[in-house]
This record gives structure tokens, C-alpha cells and sequence, in this order.
């Protein structure tokens, strides 16, 4: 509309990897370091295969949520028709497409369900009452075929809405914009029943005995923050290396920045929620949970969520000139860091019920997951442009501006 | 009429220099004009928000955020501490066998009570910055003028802008590419 940076089109060469970029080469280094880090990880858990298990368990669900958030922001930029967001939405894209294999990541987390299960240990179960009323639910067969269709889900709505966009840039037909449209909403409810569920039974069921109505809508709003806080770093460490710089500008981070706001604000407003229905209750199977992380020094743990996942982003992402500047990336960070130590916090306590006990095969499994994811991630970043090259609102997101 | 009326300094004659855009990349370059120019007491008008303009008129930040947020700590602090009051001090119950100071319980008005005064602060700091609701305004007795909520683009340099002069006024704006320029009389017929 008016001055600044107004352009209608980008060239392919200007949102393509250059061959020096360092994405180039992270297939083969986070390969490397998805394989040292489980070799690590397995042999300094020693005989302590629980331990392993657990840090494999949290990392997985760690990057598992930054893919599942991709998939969200692309299903969610298609459902309301979004313009602004289509020079960012390839990052969110790739994101996404690593979702298969976490397929493959998954299989850990199957060798190792007798050792984070307890519901899975038929002796456990012959002695408690609750356990056998949730029996039809808390199946092994059962959730091997729920897992697989959590999976058949996620990959089917990933691939299809990665291929089709792929499949614009070279076509350019607006078809595809208003198919993936139409496709958006029922893959959104898809989507949220998938993400609930996979929540409960991965991260919930840990603790069998407990059960809390809005943990599938916890852990979505912690994924949503992730994936706003990685596509900042991504998007920042692209402009700051060459491609896609003056393309996605700092009105698009701004607004990225905005959501990643609102979502640290909704998760909050879900963690507070979840916290105050158990407290206010107070039965005893629901109210243990929480007892189980206030006592030793997850009480730490509990009071650093409190402050750093939100009083501290709360304030700091608040101003307007934060989310203009740099200073945003290192909010991004922040925040990844902080939703870590969130899953951890919802999985840890149940290994470790008398503290926190971060050590080496915690940073070996987040080293290992964490390779692979950014493997995967860096080899869909190498198929395809850098953003929707023929899009139909590509234009308006170039020339788009907050202020 | 009193706080509805737009008030002028005593003794003025013209409310000012009314000149006519055909286009919003018109609008903001004559505005970058006019800032640059040096002139304080003015406006631009435009049927739609245009991107850009506030640059282009070397517009202040709005201190709208900072009665937000001092209503917004208001309220929820109100919240907190009437709640504080009427069960610790005025009417102490127990509830649910749990103690006096519950604060989580306390959270939920503190928030509404908080998102109230916030919300209720940044309307009626709106209306007060804009100098709403004002029934009228000296240049509606243009009659140009009203197309600036249809397809019109305007500047208006008030009279008392210390570099005014309806002449010199008129004619610099012409000099930005004013398709229209015009002199607005203070006191017009009663609409």
C-alpha cells in the first residue's frame, strides 16, 4: 500500500538454500548426532533402562510437538484463509513433513512401554480397582492401534498438504489454494482429537491413576508455542544468513511474535485452569499429581514454569519494540527452553518422584531426537523454495505491513 | 454543548486550510511534506486506516498502552484485595475446609476484575484522546469535505498552528499536489 518494501514476487534463486548454508550439511550432522546421541543415551543409562526410556519419552515429545504445531499452523493458515502468513508457512511446512519420521522415533518408546507404563504390569493391575475400571482403555493391543492411527493421521494430513503446495509452486494453480482450504477445517478436527488423545495416552497415562478433562488442550497449547518460538529462530537465522532476507521481514516476525504472546498466554490460561478445577476439588486421585510435583525440588521445577513459561514472557514479549528487534529471538529461545521443561515436568515426576534429577542421558536422548528432527527438517528445506513461490496471497503477504 | 463542541482559540475567524487528495500515495507523501515543513496543529483524514501514515505524519506513540495498564493493574488488583477483604477480614468463612487466604480461588475475579478495568480503560481513553463524541466539528461547513468517509483524501492545517497563514498556508499545500485547497470559516451555519 505504501512505501518500504513493496514487491509482488520473489524469484526462485532468492528463496532457495545457498550451497554454503549450514542446513545444507544438517542432514548428515544431525544423522550423526541422532546416532551417537542414542548410543550415548543407552550406554549412560547403563543398566538403568527406565532412565533411558524416560529422557527418550520426553525429548520425543519435546520436537514430537514442534512437528505437531507445524501442522497445526499450516491447517489453521488454510482454514481462515490467512494472507499475511504465506511467506513464513514453507517453515511451518517442513516442520511438519518430518512427522513420519517420528514414526520411526516412536519405536523406543514401544520396546520401553513395560518400563513407562505402569498400567501395562498385569500384576499392578490384579491389585488395583481403579486400574481395572480403566482396563478397556488402558490395553497394550489398544494402544499400539490407536498410536498407528495417530500416526496414519498425521503423516496422511502432512504429506498431503506439503505435496499439494509443493505441487503449486511449480503449477501455480489457484485449485490447489481452495482444495487445501476445504480440506483444512475437517483436518483441524482430525487434528485436535489425534493431539488429545495422543497426549493422554503418552504422556497422561504415565500416571494411570490420574486423569484431567483439558490435558489433550495443555498439551496442544505447549505445542503451539513451540512452533511459533522455532519458526522465529529458523526465520532469524535465515535473514541473518542471506536467503529470505527482505522477503520475510520484521513485520512477519512481528506478528509471529504476537501469536507466540497470545499462546504463552493461553497456555496459562489452560495450566492455570487444569490446576485450580484439581485444587478446588480436592479429590484425592486427581489432587496426587500435583502433590507429586510440590514436593522435593519439583516445587522448584513447578515455581520456574510458573515464572518462566509465564510472568517473565508475559512482560517481556509484551512490548511492541521487543517483537520488532532481536531481542524476540531470545524470547524464542526462552520459551523453547521452557516448554522442555514443561513435558519434562509432566513426565519426569513419575520416574523421579522424590526430585529432579536432569543428567547425561537427558541431554544424550534430547541430542539424539533433536538430531533426527533437525535431519529431517533440513532435507525437506533442501527439496523445496523457502516459501509458497506461486501462491495466490503470496503477493499480499510480501507487501504486508502491521503499522 | 459545552464537551461536545470543539473548541477554538478566541477570535477565530477560519478553522483553517482544507486540501483534497485523489489518491492514499498522494495523502502520505503530502503529509511527509507537511511534518517536514514544520507544522504541529494539523491532520490527515481518509475514508480508510493507511498504512504508513503515522511515519509519514511524524505521529507520537499513542499513550493509550500505559492507561491500559494502569486501569488493568487497577482492576485486578481492586479484585484481589476486595476478595482478600471479605474473607480474611470482613466476613471470614470456611469454605471447603480449605483456609481463609485461598489466592488460586481469588485468581479468576482478579483476572475479570483485571481485563475489565483494562478493557473499560482503553474505550473511554480512546474517546478522551480523539475528543469523542464531539456532535460537530468547524470542518464540516466544507462541503468537500464530506467525502472523507467516501473516496476523498485530505489534510487540514489549523489557524492557530504557529506557522499558519491562510495564504502562504494554502499555497504550500497546492505546491504538494493538492487537487483542491480551500479556507474552512471557523463558525458556520447550524447544521
Amino acid at each position: 500500500m505504501s512505501h518500504g518494501h513493496q514487491r509482488d514476487a520473489v524469484r526462485p534463486e532468492e528463496v532457495t538454500l545457498p550451497a554454503t548454508s549450514l542446513w545444507q550439511r544438517m542432514p548428515w550432522v544431525g544423522l550423526a548426532l541422532g546416532v551417537v546421541g542414542l548410543g550415548a543415551a543407552w550406554a549412560l543409562s547403563g543398566s538403568d533402562h527406565r532412565q533411558f526410556y524416560f529422557s527418550w519419552l520426553v525429548s520425543f515429545m519435546f520436537f514430537l510437538s514442534i512437528a505437531l504445531g507445524g501442522l497445526f499452523f499450516v491447517l489453521a493458515h488454510f482454514a481462515s484463509k490467512a494472507g499475511w502468513s504465506v511467506a513464513v508457512r514453507r517453515i511451518a511446512e517442513h516442520a511438519m513433513a518430518t512427522l513420519p519420521w517420528f514414526a520411526l522415533l516412536f519405536v523406543p518408546v514401544l520396546f520401553g512401554m513395560h518400563d513407562l507404563f505402569h498400567w501395562t504390569h498385569a500384576d499392578a493391575v490384579a491389585h488395583d480397582h481403579l486400574l481395572q475400571a480403566k482396563a478397556p482403555y488402558l490395553d497394550t493391543t489398544f494402544f499400539y492401534i490407536r498410536a498407528a492411527v495417530y500416526f496414519v493421521a498425521w503423516i496422511a494430513l502432512a504429506l498431503y498438504f506439503a505435496r499439494r503446495s509443493r505441487a503449486q509452486d511449480e503449477s501455480g494453480d489457484h485449485g490447489i489454494t481452495r482444495r487445501l482450504q476445504a480440506v483444512s477445517a475437517p483436518g483441524i478436527a482430525i487434528f485436535a482429537v489425534t493431539v488429545s488423545f495422543a497426549a493422554i495416552d503418552w504422556l497422561m497415562t504415565l500416571d494411570p491413576h490420574w486423569y484431567s478433562t483439558i490435558f489433550g488442550v495443555y498439551f496442544f497449547s505447549g505445542a503451539v508455542v513451540a512452533i511459533y518460538s522455532f519458526m522465529i529462530l529458523v526465520l532469524t537465522s535465515m535473514r541473518r544468513a542471506g536467503p529470505m532476507r527482505g522477503i520475510v521481514t520484521v513485520e512477519h516476525l512481528h506478528d509471529l511474535g504476537k501469536l507466540l504472546w497470545a499462546f504463552t498466554v493461553f497456555w496459562t490460561y489452560i495450566a492455570f485452569s487444569q490446576y485450580f478445577l484439581i485444587w478446588y476439588g480436592n479429590i484425592p486421585e486427581e489432587t496426587l499429581w500435583y502433590i507429586h510435583r510440590m514436593e522435593g525440588s519439583w516445587l522448584g521445577v513447578t515455581r520456574l514454569l510458573a515464572v518462566g513459561h509465564f510472568v517473565l514472557p508475559f512482560l517481556f514479549l509484551m512490548s511492541h519494540k521487543v517483537k520488532r528487534s532481536r531481542w524476540l529471538a531470545v524470547g524464542a529461545l526462552w520459551m523453547l527452553a521452557m516448554h522442555w521443561v514443561d513435558i519434562y515436568w509432566l513426565a519426569m515426576p513419575v520416574l523421579h518422584p522424590e526430585g529432579a534429577q536432569f543428567g547425561l542421558v537427558d541431554v544424550a536422548a534430547l541430542t539424539s531426537v533433536g538430531g533426527f528432527f533437525l535431519a529431517a527438517f533440513a532435507l525437506a528445506l533442501r527439496r523445496s523454495a523457502l516459501l509458497p513461490l506461486r501462491d495466490p496471497r503470496l503477493p499480499e503477504s510480501l507487501s504486508f505491513e502491521n503499522i | 454543548m459545552g464537551l461536545f463542541e470543539t473548541k477554538l482559540p478566541e477570535g477565530t475567524r477560519h478553522f483553517g486550510v482544507l486540501a483534497e487528495y485523489g489518491t492514499p500515495g498522494e495523502l502520505v507523501r503530502a503529509c511527509e511534506h507537511v511534518r517536514d515543513a514544520g507544522y504541529k496543529r494539523w491532520d490527515a483524514h481518509s475514508p480508510f486506516p493507511v498504512h504508513g501514515i503515522e511515519r509519514a505524519m511524524g505521529l507520537r506513540p499513542t499513550p493509550l498502552p500505559w492507561f491500559v495498564l494502569v486501569l488493568g493493574l487497577g482492576g485486578a488488583i481492586g479484585g484481589f484485595g476486595m476478595q482478600y477483604w471479605v474473607h480474611e477480614i470482613a466476613y471470614p468463612l470456611v469454605i471447603s475446609g480449605k483456609p481463609f487466604m485461598s489466592w488460586p480461588a481469588y485468581l479468576p475475579i482478579t483476572f475479570e476484575l483485571g481485563v475489565l478495568g483494562g478493557a473499560s480503560a482503553a474505550v473511554l481513553a480512546l474517546l478522551g484522546l480523539s475528543q469523542l463524541p464531539t456532535h460537530h466539528h468547524p470542518l464540516f461547513n466544507s462541503a468537500r469535505f464530506e467525502r472523507a468517509t467516501d473516496d476523498g483524501f485530505f489534510i487540514s492545517i489549523e489557524s492557530w498552528d504557529p506557522k499558519f497563514d491562510a495564504h502562504a498556508t494554502a499555497e504550500f499545500l497546492r505546491g504538494t499536489g493538492a487537487a483542491h485547497v480551500e479556507l474552512v470559516e471557523a463558525a458556520g451555519e447550524p447544521a
